[in-house]
């Protein structure tokens, strides 16, 4: 990393800073080129290649990231901003070598093809459950009345809800079905199609 | 008919676990975060590359103004037509001849807006996107044409027509019924969600590649000869790829930093950005179909007339085949396709999942619906009264076509029989409702492939495999291959694939890879037991027996080899706001013997999702004064999102080809073919109003209205 | 992306001091849409002053039945709220219908308001475009403008805004609250956004250096009766093509009071006064709500292929206006 270069306008100030980052609870202290967003420095600085670049704009989701607890877009979130701030990546979602229940619910019921959106996938579904418990309503919620009953986290909801989250194999189904799973805690599916002989 | 969803039917004596549904080998590795991609595979010494791309749409560099870049923090190179090292361009390879899109930086002539003009080498990838942003190139421009349409003047016939003219005319107008209608549908783009990324650099004489494809293979031997090398002395990799759909052959990413690692002499990785996708990694040409049928009060096709017009670039002849489709489809009495391309100054469109059948499916089987509504016929009692017994073109008999069984099992599952023919009657809340359906057809071929497979000292086995699992599935399913083919349990059996060093396979491709690859390993495999037959102890570095299965494909019979499927949807559509929305969708499909049910279902219903995407959402827009995209990012291009999809059920029926040694089809593609058309008729259904541009998109169903309103207004 | 320098400013008074240092400063809530546009070489500033950690990130009742959101709640957090979802469905449902839970994590209320438009010549730096570039010209008047303004454009750009939020936020009066070096501010929504005009580049009415810092919703019985439709082009996580905030109270069949907002259809959320007038005291029914929607719309303009958005927001206002109307009827 190149030390602090000024920039050609008269202003002084430097274009890089020394930071510490909060990642899957360690701590990393790096100086960080401020044009750094959070998903280079996953990748390219920390080695966490898990969190994926798929359109550097906001426009895929494939960088899902967890920031203080709530799915954001590292792609659009400066390495340098997110001092101070607690991040978890797909690398800590396991415990050890036990996998998460939305994990294991993708693994299981083939949510993903080639895998590329599929970090994105699960910690958005990590945050869609989160949202939905704490009773956050979404665009397809009839009623968002605060006194109204909680809509359950159905299928329509987690469609919705999911739809940062883009995958070009396709995987749509099985990983609302993944995500269900998951959320309901149990092992029961809602497959529509037994394929298993 | 039986129905096998989930069980096979294969021709050779299975050990089990073909057939059986297994979850991938790769997927904890894909759940966790650990699985690395192209771009992901850490190399020390890293120096990263930023391709510059032309904005000018036809013309000649004049300048690339370095000095001021190679001033800027980190940046250590600039290469472009001036400085760059020489390739070679006169090679043949599966595609054709050289691609001149893959000459990067060899001569100052720009053909599209996005063609590559520089590639700026920095240490740290902030350093070479700014340099890169800021590299002045100077042009002299030259008027440019991209505006496509099957009138324009420089179009021509690609290869011979097929049938008569003069027959099929008589055919069409001795017909008592005629469906005349001009099908179109835009620009589409792969998209996968791993943009195109690769790394060089040289290690001890050879040429260390991880790159992202479809067939390392295939991508080494191509950059063997761009770079005048021999072929033992490339290595290309590709673990993990984050999807192709036909954009990941050879690409200018692995050229540019072949050719950056060698200027440089240290390790070089080049990232295209999405929008650079939109220009250099191929893409499917918009089309304007023509289809006229001809037939008799009952349905009975006279005449089948499909003439598709595609485009291509100024510099290379690619042909979207959309009138092939119908080939082998109906048994018409007189039948004439042809395709003809236009060329322009755009990229040159490439294969894209269902190249031809994609598009050319919508066509005819959007024509097929409105000959069954004038015929005043059920659209699947139509076909199947117009069942062929040999392909119309070659007079071939089919290797095994069960078109029929997927229209009846799918019927039964979907509730056909229950509908009502009537357009425009349905009413819930906002939202008309129809449902739709089209029949899906993909050749199945095959290709010679090479694979090794090891016994292992420890009582397991290796297979070595130039395969490439894209996200098909393909790792695992050769698995399962493998474990009945050895007949033992799956758990045995490593697999390890996508590295040019195990010497040459098919691509991922055509719906062919699997198919290929099996054949091959079940070769290795049967010659492996036959070593092994021979008795003693396995030595400790292993057994190996290596298959070529040029031979035997080459004494296939000549038969037409397709799977079959047929596509239902149901729609609703608000005709007050143009929304339309895909309620269900039920693919059926007859694709030879299923291999991993599991992996085999999420392929299909990925395909059908394309179908989707397809019918709704799918367009990449070219404007006009400067011949580029606009809004060409996945805010602009649109692909459907998690709620645009709705309930899909997929599944398959028994499909036995007696002669065929492996009996695997192929089912990376026949998904999204007949899917768009499915949604198409099912909005026709719903609204009473054919639409036949793609996407349907609001304003066109605003526009359009229904047959509802227009009778209101009427009345 | 170009380099700059990062402050995070300590207090309202420390960024505006920062902001106010020069032209190039930028201040940077979410990042949502700014860093976007700075990879995009769109924006190009050489100083971000992080706002996001000022004490601005709460939703507060004024006492009168309105609402004071500060500028650095979250998108997710002002649909969430429940105060908002009572008072203003219509607010709650417009954000819910923007972005991806995501960016509407990420997203501040005062980066919504700021936000540019997606006009595909605007975001591209290598096309003209009078937003961007002034006296560049406007290549969507002649080439891609299905997605364009029909009213209050001029041939000198017909970008549409993007603003899912703002269009509630005009339906409902909110004003907007910013401080400069020289003292606090007020500006109506309306007034945010100044007509497009020979100058469409200058896209707010705020002085240079000001930080918007909240915005104040005052009380409206009417509002609790409303709601966001919002047509695009897949079911989520897209632009708008057109949508409407509604609200709407009848008594005795007769319409009381009315709010009507547009979006995707001019350089702003655009506040329907004409329809609004039109409406009041008049029997609630389809032929009243299609009479306020053209009267609304006469003074719209469409270009070759944008012309679709006049038949779909007569038929929102009235589709719309119907719900509600049977909904309040029950």
């Amino acid at each position: 990393m190149p030390p602090s270069t000024p920039s050609e306008s008269s202003a002084p100030s430097p274009t890089s800073s020394g930071i510490s980052l909060r990642v899957n609870g360690e701590t990393y202290a790096l100086p960080v080129d401020h044009r750094t967003t959070l998903l280079d420095a996953l990748r390219e600085r920390l080695d966490l290649t898990g969190t994926k670049k798929g359109c550097d704009h906001g426009q895929c989701g494939a960088c899902t990231v967890l920031v203080d607890g709530r799915r954001s877009l590292a792609c659009l979130q400066l390495a340098v901003a997110t001092e101070g701030r607690e991040v978890t990546t797909i690398e800590g979602v396991a415990d050890g070598d036990q996998l998460h229940p939305v994990q294991q619910a993708f693994l299981d019921l083939d949510g993903y093809q080639c895998g590329y959106c599929t970090p994105g996938q699960i910690c958005s579904a990590l945050g869609v459950i989160e949202e939905h418990a704490a009773g956050w309503p979404s665009a397809v919620t009839a009623d968002i009345a605060p006194q109204a009953a909680p809509a359950p986290l159905d299928a329509a909801e987690i469609r919705e809800r999911m739809s940062g989250n883009l995958c070009r194999c396709g995987a749509y189904a099985s990983i609302v079905e993944a995500v269900a799973r998951a959320a309901d805690g149990s092992s029961a599916g809602v497959r529509g199609t037994e394929v298993t002989a | 008919m039986t129905v096998a969803t989930g069980t096979t039917a294969g021709n050779r004596a299975a050990g089990g676990a073909v057939g059986t549904a297994h979850t991938r080998l790769e997927g904890r590795a894909k759940v966790t975060g650990t699985a690395r991609y192209a771009g992901e595979v850490p190399f020390a010494e890293l120096a990263h590359g930023q391709l510059v791309v032309s904005t000018v749409a036809r013309g000649r560099i004049t300048a690339v103004e370095t000095d001021a870049v190679l001033a800027m923090p980190g940046v250590l190179d600039v290469l472009h037509h001036g400085n760059a090292p020489r390739l070679k361009g006169d090679y043949t390879n599966l595609l054709g001849k050289a691609d001149p899109l893959l000459q990067v930086f060899q001569q100052d002539r720009v053909p599209h807006v996005g063609w590559p003009v520089a590639l700026v080498l920095a240490e740290t990838p902030e350093q070479a996107r700014e340099a890169a942003d800021a590299l002045v190139v100077r042009y002299a421009t030259e008027p440019h044409d991209v505006a496509f349409a099957e009138t324009h003047p420089a179009g021509y016939g690609a290869g011979a027509q097929t049938g008569g003219t003069a027959e099929t005319k008589k055919a069409l107008d001795a017909s008592e019924v005629v469906v005349d209608a001009r099908y179109t549908t835009p620009e589409e783009h792969h998209h996968p969600m791993e943009p195109h990324a690769a790394m060089a650099r040289w290690d001890g004489g050879r040429l260390e590649v991880v790159d992202t494809n479809q067939g390392s293979a295939f991508v080494a031997d191509e950059l063997a000869r761009l770079f005048s090398l021999d072929a033992e002395s490339v290595r290309v990799r590709s673990e993990h790829v984050g999807g192709a759909f036909g954009a990941k052959a050879t690409r200018p990413q692995v050229v540019l930093a072949a050719m950056a690692a060698t200027v440089l002499h240290r390790p070089v990785r080049v990232v295209l950005t999405r929008r650079q996708l939109f220009s250099l990694v191929g893409y499917r040409s918009p089309t304007v179909q023509r289809v006229r049928l001809g037939a008799d009060a009952d349905g009975r096709l006279r005449a089948l007339d499909h003439q598709a017009y595609s485009a291509t670039s100024s510099f290379r002849e690619f042909i979207e085949r959309s009138a092939d489709f119908g080939r082998v489809m109906y048994g018409p009495d007189a039948y004439r396709s042809e395709n003809h391309v236009v060329p322009l100054d755009v990229p040159t469109p490439s294969f894209m999942r269902a190249p031809g059948e994609a598009p050319g499916s919508f066509a005819l089987e959007c024509a097929i619906d409105e000959l069954a509504e004038k015929c005043g016929i059920d659209p699947i009692t139509l076909r199947a009264r117009n069942e062929p017994e040999v392909g119309v073109v070659s007079g071939l008999p089919f290797s095994s076509r069960n078109l029929l069984a997927c229209f009846e099992e799918g019927a039964r599952r979907f509730g056909w029989a229950e509908r009502d023919p009537r357009p425009g009657v349905r009413r819930e809340g906002r939202w008309l409702l129809g449902t739709g359906t089209a029949a899906a057809r993909f050749p199945s071929g095959v290709a010679p492939s090479t694979a090794a497979v090891t016994a292992e000292a420890d009582g397991t086995f290796t297979v070595r495999i130039t395969a490439a699992d894209v996200g098909t599935g393909a790792r695992t399913a050769l698995a399962l291959v493998a474990a009945d083919a050895l007949e033992v349990a799956p758990e045995r059996i490593h697999i390890r694939i996508a590295d040019s060093d195990f010497g040459p396979a098919m691509v991922a491709g055509g719906s062919m890879g699997t198919r290929s690859w099996a054949w091959a390993v079940i070769e290795a495999a049967r010659a492996l037991r036959e070593k092994l037959a021979l008795g003693g102890t396995v030595p400790p570095q292993g057994l190996t027996a290596r298959a070529d299965t040029g031979a035997s494909i080459g004494a296939l019979s000549q038969k037409e080899r397709h799977s079959f499927g047929a596509q239902f949807a149901e729609v609703a559509v608000d005709v007050a706001t143009g929304e339309v929305r895909v309620r269900r969708m039920l693919g059926m499909f007859a694709a030879g013997e299923i291999v991993n049910p599991l992996t085999a279902r999420s392929q299909f219903l990925g395909g059908m999702i394309w179908g989707l995407s397809m019918a709704l959402h799918e367009e990449a827009v070219r404007d006009g004064a400067t011949g580029g995209h606009v809004g060409a990012d996945l805010a602009g291009y649109h692909i459907a999102a998690h709620a645009d999809i709705p309930q899909l059920d997929a599944g398959w029926v028994d499909d036995v080809d007696e002669d065929d040694p492996v009996g695997i089809k192929g089912i990376g593609e026949i998904g999204i073919v007949g899917a768009a058309a499915a949604v198409a008729n099912a909005v026709w259904h719903a609204t009473g109003v054919r639409h036949r541009d793609l996407p349907i998109r609001p304003d066109r169903v605003l526009t359009a209205g229904s047959t509802e309103q227009a009778g209101a207004a009427g009345a | 992306m170009r380099e700059f320098a990062y402050e995070r400013a300590a207090d309202v008074a420390g960024a505006v001091a920062l902001l106010g240092s020069g032209p190039e400063a930028r201040a940077l809530g979410g990042g949502t849409n700014l860093v976007d546009l700075m990879k995009a070489g769109v924006e190009r500033p050489r100083l971000l002053v992080d706002v996001r950690g000022l004490p601005l990130d709460r939703i507060e009742e004024d006492g009168d039945g309105g609402l004071r959101i500060g500028a650095t709640v979250t998108n997710s957090e002002l649909a969430a709220h429940p105060e908002v979802r009572r008072r203003y469905p219509a607010l709650a449902q417009a954000v819910l219908a923007g972005a991806s839970g995501q960016l509407r994590n990420m997203a501040t209320v005062g980066g919504n308001l700021l936000q540019r438009t997606r006009c595909g010549y605007f975001t591209d730096t290598t096309k003209a475009c009078n937003r961007r570039s002034p006296g560049s010209g406007c290549p969507a008047v002649a080439g891609e403008h299905r997605n364009g303004a029909i009213l209050g454009a001029s041939e000198h750009c017909v970008a549409v805004h993007p603003s899912d939020m703002g269009v509630a936020l005009a339906a409902f009066d909110a004003v907007v609250e910013y401080e400069t070096a020289d003292g606090p501010g007020t500006l109506a929504l309306d007034a945010l956004y100044p007509p497009v005009g020979e100058a469409p580049h200058r896209e707010t009415a705020l002085p240079d250096g000001a930080l918007i810092t909240g915005l104040t919703l005052p009380a409206a019985p009417v509002a609790a009766h409303s709601r966001y439709r919002k047509v695009r082009e897949r079911a989520s996580y897209a632009f708008a093509i057109g949508s409407l905030a509604a609200a709407l109270d009848v008594r005795d069949g007769v319409v009381h009071d009315v709010r009507l907002a547009f979006g995707a259809v001019a350089s702003r959320p655009w506040r329907a006064r004409r329809a609004e007038e039109a409406l009041r005291g008049e029997a609630a029914g389809a032929e009243a709500f299609a009479a306020a929607a053209d009267a609304e719309l006469a003074a719209a303009r469409a270009l070759p292929d944008n012309g679709y958005k006049l038949t779909l927001m007569r038929n929102l206002v009235v589709a719309v206006l119907g719900e509600l109307t049977e909904e309040a009827g029950r």
